[in-house]
């Protein structure tokens, strides 16, 4: 590969590469696959196994692309077959057994399986098929608005010629050329841009600390520790385009004068790591990193640091300290980063979406990014959508947004005809706000004064199934055993909330207990080292909050009204709504249920052990959680 | 700068080298299995650390194996949708019961090891666990005593 030069030849390589991607997705007969974490883990690999088997049986070169993440990943693996001049056709869940037929129909006699297709992209140029609907109006992307994510399941994510065929590295070109730092700066501090890590600190200020900060060499770092139970969207991006971040970093690093830069990776993200290396060298190979950058006096080496299993290596000052190759404990802040951060100069740490929407806001203009969102969020937000939910996948929506467009419009809903009871953001540092919530708009503060956060992206939504007591205990389980143990407040504080919390799912819990909870939480507030400490109780003391009743229900009368903390209901047969189907006797483990066909049936409650299999087998909700000795009400008695 | 001096003894020249520690941590347990004495010596000899401070650093993260491990390492996925589709704590309490071990201990005849770990990415096919390589899925006490039973007999 020849090196890059100047603005000129990347524009050369762009004309070309664009050709070259029109030929592929457009004029050319392509299939291409999802082959994220998400698609693999679906099945991917065997659907391309088989593809390719049967492209050889019919002796048929057409080319397969492997691509990341598209975001609905709860209808992985995905095909997509383009033909000349035809619109691009996905082809959602599918088998190694649908695939012969696949490529028969549509690929050999161009006929489409309607029946299997998901959504057509039309490319611009493409023309659109009938009766099959286009992604921009598919209800999960109707509402979507992909800055971040832009690339991600569209390109390779392997070749860089794509990504410069996608206007890629040409921020990086402008900037070089055309900006000086402070310009930079200050184009990133007028788009507003509030990092998407967590806090939301204001980008374009930290980079300007940075930058004004003595000491040298500086250091720009991305944060890709992403440990949050149910959260996936750097890794998705990453995996899905891997040159938007690299890009992005070194926007950041001639912004602030860096020489050098970290991407700092959770180990168990094996094929982003992987495909950041490939991205790195590539780069390198084209001078878009390394010395002399395009032909200007910008110098930056990028390099991947594999984390080793610790969540708490996403807070900044842990993060630094274990890319030092020391352990990965938090230290109080003050000093920031900026000031004194790895090896004790100036550094400057983002998250990855951060970084994937940098060059974005160079291209195309501060304005036109804080156009989109709300005055104080600016543009869109990241997430990860997971749960009890009908469309559980990655998304990208405009901030400011409501929690109910995201989940019903989206999401498409709660499956099963279940109904909604809470949505967790801000994964196990964060709050679950209530169904009274849903029209709040999705942004960093109103998120925040409704009682839970922003978070960088995990959004789980549960039904009426989920107990909000154990769901509270889930996050608390996991925050105290990542507490580092360094600060007592952390250390301590975790271990006895959750010891309250398990007394109350056991049965044991006292009315004392919820006071318990409320003055630990401000402990641990309030003393903690980091905020890992800091925000342990927030879910907790949202789910106290919001659902109260339900914790006391637990206390007074020791009922547990999901069903799910054991010994603490009972499963009854509501005779009128039970037509006698037989079901639930099939689904019993322990012999319990009885009846006539055609007649209501009853569960012996000496013989079941609570198990559920009934209730989830019963289509007509006849089966319903009781207290065990329910009372009867007078007028009925 | 005052603090670099401080904290590194006079053998590290240069702290750049202190940072490839977790990447040499890696391979070294690749090559011995887990991480006892040899193979900490052997990395604190390579990055100019003592043993101590290897062993320190190693211990902090999940990763890193101090113990030898069982024959069967079986990690059980205490991810969100294990979680929520029932499994983690009950599967992890059986699995424990069954094997008269706490999760992060192996057994005394050296076979099996018990570990919970984060999303197995099989969220799909929830609650999941794994042996060694190998994912077993829809996980249920029953079929976790067959599997143990197996495995035993092998
Ligand atoms: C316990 C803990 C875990 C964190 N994990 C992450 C993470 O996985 N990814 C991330 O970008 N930020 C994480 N953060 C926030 C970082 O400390 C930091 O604020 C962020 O990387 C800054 O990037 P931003 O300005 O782009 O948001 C975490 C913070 C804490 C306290
Ligand atoms: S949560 Fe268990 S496999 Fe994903």
């Amino acid at each position: 590969m020849p090196v890059l030069k100047n603005r000129e030849d990347l524009a050369h390589l762009r004309t070309s590469a664009k050709a070259k991607l029109k030929e592929k997705t457009i004029s050319g007969a392509t299939i291409f696959i999802g082959m994220g974490t998400c698609g693999i883990a679906a099945g991917a690999s065997d659907v391309a196994e088989a593809v390719r088997t049967e492209l050889a049986a019919r002796n048929l070169d057409t080319e397969i692309v492997s691509v990341g993440c598209i975001g609905t990943c709860a209808n992985e693996p995905l095909v997509d077959i383009q033909l000349p001049g035809k619109p691009r056709v996905t082809y959602a869940k599918v088998t190694p057994k649908m695939v012969p037929c696949i490529i028969d129909e549509h690929l050999v006699k161009e006929q489409i399986i309607k029946k299997w297709a998901f959504a057509q992209l039309t490319n611009g140029t493409g023309s659109a098929e009938d009766g099959l609907t286009t992604y921009d109006e598919h209800p999960f992307y109707r509402k979507q608005v992909r800055i971040a994510l832009r690339n991600c399941g569209m390109i390779d994510p392997e070749s860089i010629d794509e990504y410069i065929a996608v206007d890629g590295y040409r921020a990086l070109a402008k900037i070089v050329n055309e900006m000086d730092n402070e310009d930079v700066i200050d184009e990133m501090k007028d788009s507003g841009l509030r990092g998407r890590g967590g806090a939301g600190f204001l980008t374009g200020v930290k980079w300007e600390f940075c930058m004004r900060a003595r000491g040298y060499p500086k250091y720009v770092i991305c944060n890709a520790d992403e440990g949050d139970p149910g959260a996936f969207m750097d890794r998705s991006i990453l995996e899905g385009d891997p040159h938007a971040v690299i890009e992005g970093m070194a926007i950041a690093a001639y912004a602030i004068g860096a020489p050098e830069g970290y991407i700092y990776c959770r180990a168990e993200y094996p094929l982003a790591i992987e495909r950041l290396k490939k991205a790195i060298a590539q780069a390198h190979e084209y001078g878009l990193l390394g010395e002399n950058i395009l032909g200007s006096d910008f110098s930056f080496e990028l390099k991947v640091k594999e984390g080793a299993g610790a969540f708490v290596c996403g807070e900044e000052t842990a993060l630094i300290a274990s890319i030092e190759g020391k352990r990965g404990e938090p230290r109080p802040r003050p000093p920031y980063p900026a000031v004194s951060g790895l090896w004790g100069k100036p550094s400057n740490v983002n998250n990855v979406k951060s970084y994937a929407i940098t060059p974005q806001i160079m291209l195309k203009g501060a304005d036109w990014f804080s156009s989109i969102g709300t005055p104080r969020s600016t543009g869109t937000a990241v997430f990860a959508l997971t749960g009890n939910i009908e469309n559980t996948g990655l998304i990208e929506v405009p901030m400011g947004i409501t929690l109910r467009e995201i989940i019903y419009d989206v999401g498409g809903g709660i499956p099963k005809k279940k109904q909604f009871k809470a949505v967790q953001t801000g994964g196990p540092l964060g709050g679950c706000l209530p169904v009274d919530a849903l029209d709040t708009p999705v942004d960093f503060d109103s998120l925040t004064e409704a009682g839970a956060t922003m978070g960088s992206g995990g959004m789980i939504v549960v039904d009426q199934d989920t107990c909000m007591v154990e769901f509270a205990r889930y996050f608390l389980t996991f925050a105290s055993a990542e507490s580092c143990g360094k600060c007592v407040p952390c250390r301590i504080g975790g271990q006895r909330l959750l010891e309250v919390l398990t007394r109350i799912t056991n049965g044991e819990g006292t009315l004392e207990d919820l006071d318990e909870i409320e003055y630990i939480s401000e402990y641990m507030s309030e003393g903690s080292l980091c905020a890992l400490g800091q925000l342990t109780p927030g879910p907790v003391i949202a789910s106290l909050r919001f659902f109260r009743e339900e914790y006391e229900a637990h206390i007074k009368e020791n009922f547990c009204s999901a069903g799910v903390c054991a010994g603490m209901f009972t499963y009854e047969i509501e005779a009128e709504l039970c037509p006698g189907c037989g079901l639930c006797v099939k689904a019993c483990t322990s012999d319990a249920i009885t009846g006539e066909k055609k007649q209501p049936h009853v569960i012996d409650q000496s013989m079941c052990i609570q198990c559920g299999a009934c209730y989830q087998v019963c289509k007509l909700g006849a089966i319903l959680i009781k207290r065990k000795h329910e009372i009867v009400p007078l007028e009925t008695a | 700068m005052i603090l670099e001096n401080k904290e590194y003894p006079p053998a590290v020249v240069n702290p750049r080298r202190r940072s490839r520690l977790l990447a040499a941590l890696y391979i070294a347990q690749e090559q011995y299995g887990w991480l006892g004495p040899d193979a900490i010596q052997r990395v604190a000899d390579r990055l100019g650390l003592t043993p101590g401070q290897v062993k320190s650093t190693a211990s902090f993260y999940t990763m890193f194996k101090l113990e030898p491990l069982g024959k069967y390492r079986i990690q059980v996925c205490e991810g969100l949708s294990c979680y929520l589709v029932g499994g983690a704590e009950p599967i992890i309490d059986h699995v424990a019961k069954r094997l008269n071990i706490k999760p992060g201990e192996t057994t005394p005849d050296g076979k099996f090891t018990l570990e919970i770990v984060q999303c197995l990415a099989a969220c799909g096919t929830a609650p999941a666990l794994r042996v060694n390589d190998e994912l077993c899925e829809n996980m249920t006490p029953e079929n976790i005593d067959e599997l143990i039973e197996q495995l035993r007999q092998e």
